[in-house]
């Protein structure tokens, strides 16, 4: 692990394991959909999360990142990740950091829930995290060494339109994904994903168990680029397919797993992602104490 | 990392401190009820005769409420008393609607994720809540004279 990263490091397994109010929630299992749910007001999630993806012409590599997502409001969650990754027989990087806003725009639940996302990204153009397929992003952009990789710095918005809606247990997500990248005078680009998910069981059983069907949700994600403003469409775009599934555990951790398949010649012909979260209550009060306010 | 960073970092924190959230106190916050549509209202619990359902219930209540709503359902820091006669003489399909649509702008987020038997089973232990007997002052403890 490069130096820098140490202090990093520490601090997260410091608050992972030191937190005394953790919190139990039901976590979507999707890593790259979003559906309508944001954090909970006054809680902060803490989430790794890792992708290794197989590289043709080129060497493999693991991209991880941590997110630190905090409900400010019971209608916006704000978040901030740290991405890195390690391209094998080259090396270890930090690529960069993103700052994420989600805004419930309905007061209630409707046939369909939108949420307005919107995110700040500071990058090298080593970041591999692939949270998202945009614009043409394709296999061969990921090629390079992360020595010359790393010259390339992008500022880039992101606007996302999150649409949800879960019936009879059903989750179904799609989102509409536009990037503008602020240097070097790029056109929008555009992406999709879109997301299924249904847990194992819908009634809770009495007992405290970790292996109940409740606990676990399962799903499938599909995501992938649809060009830019000159040349929207499927042309020179990689998609994936993904099925995904969470366990949430009584523990208050949630595990996910999700091995991604490259549905076209211009994809990583195989992703696999999984993440490890914990949600802790009542941070909001306590920095709000911090700073002298009223819990 | 650019100073532009920080700023956005303490325009959140700060924003997210501010965030108001209403007073458990307040009996305004029980006016969400009243709000439910009739035929929201009509419904009727599914697992009203399920003897697991209030200790289910009991169980999810202590994953997903207790944190606002304190360990008892007495009110808690962000949250108010669900042992009141506005909550107890809701109707199921009241409370049903209000855990499914949340009060948003008050703090309570919406609870849709939970799947439909999930939140009925919290309807029940909601229903099943009584008011703890009051302690008994030390006057009344003691023997008159």
């Amino acid at each position: 692990m490069p130096h820098r990263l140490q202090p990093f490091a520490i601090f997260v397994v410091l608050l992972l394991f030191t937190a005394a109010l953790p919190a139990r929630s039901q976590e979507s299992p999707y890593i790259v959909t979003y559906d309508h749910y944001l954090e909970e007001p006054g809680s902060l999630e803490v989430e790794y999360f890792s992708t290794f993806g197989t590289q043709r012409a080129g060497n493999d590599f693991h991209a991880f990142w941590t997110e630190f997502e905090y409900g400010a409001t019971a209608w916006w969650t704000t978040e901030l990740y740290l991405d890195g990754q390690t391209t094998f027989n080259d090396s270890t990087i930090f690529t960069g950091f993103r700052l994420e806003n989600r805004f419930r725009l309905l007061q209630r639940e409707h046939f369909i829930n939108p949420v307005l996302y919107i995110e700040y990204e500071n990058t090298s153009g080593a970041d591999k995290i692939l949270k998202e397929v945009e614009g043409h992003d394709v296999e061969s952009d990921y090629t390079d060494p992360n020595a010359r990789a790393r010259q390339e710095h992008d500022h880039e918005l992101e606007f996302k339109l999150l649409l949800s809606k879960t019936f009879k247990g059903w989750n179904i997500a799609q989102n509409t994904i536009a990037t503008k990248n602020l240097t070097g005078g790029n056109p929008w680009e555009f992406g999709y994903a879109l997301g299924a998910s249904h847990p194992l069981a819908l009634k809770a059983s009495a007992q405290r168990c970790s292996f109940c069907r409740e606990n676990f949700i399962a799903g499938v994600e599909m995501y992938g680029g649809l060009g830019d403003r000159y040349s929207f469409g499927l042309h020179e775009t990689s998609h994936y397919l993904a099925p995904v599934v969470a366990w949430n555990l009584p523990s208050d951790w949630t595990l996910r797993l999700s091995p991604g398949f490259g549905l076209n010649d211009n994809s990583h012909r195989f992703l696999l992602r999984w993440g490890v979260s914990r949600e802790f209550s009542g941070f909001g009060a306590a920095l709000s104490r911090l700073l002298g306010g009223r819990p | 990392m650019p100073r532009c960073f920080h700023l956005a970092l303490l325009v959140t924190f700060a924003a997210s401190a501010a965030a108001q959230t209403p007073s458990p106190k307040d009996s305004s916050v029980y006016a969400e009820l009243a709000k439910a549509p009739p035929k929201a209202v009509a419904r009727h619990n599914p697992l009203e005769t399920d003897p697991d359902a209030v200790a289910v219930g009991h169980k999810l209540f202590d994953q997903h409420c207790a944190e606002c709503h304190g360990p008892t359902a007495e009110g808690g820091k962000k949250g108010p008393t669900l042992i009141v006669p506005e909550v107890q003489q809701a109707t199921p399909g009241a409370l049903f609607w209000l855990l499914t649509n949340g009060v948003v702008r008050r703090g309570m987020p919406v609870w849709s994720k939970l799947p439909e038997p999930q939140r009925w089973q919290l309807v029940s232990f909601i229903k099943s809540l009584t008011p703890a007997p009051k302690p008994k002052s030390a006057s009344e403890d003691s023997p008159r004279p």
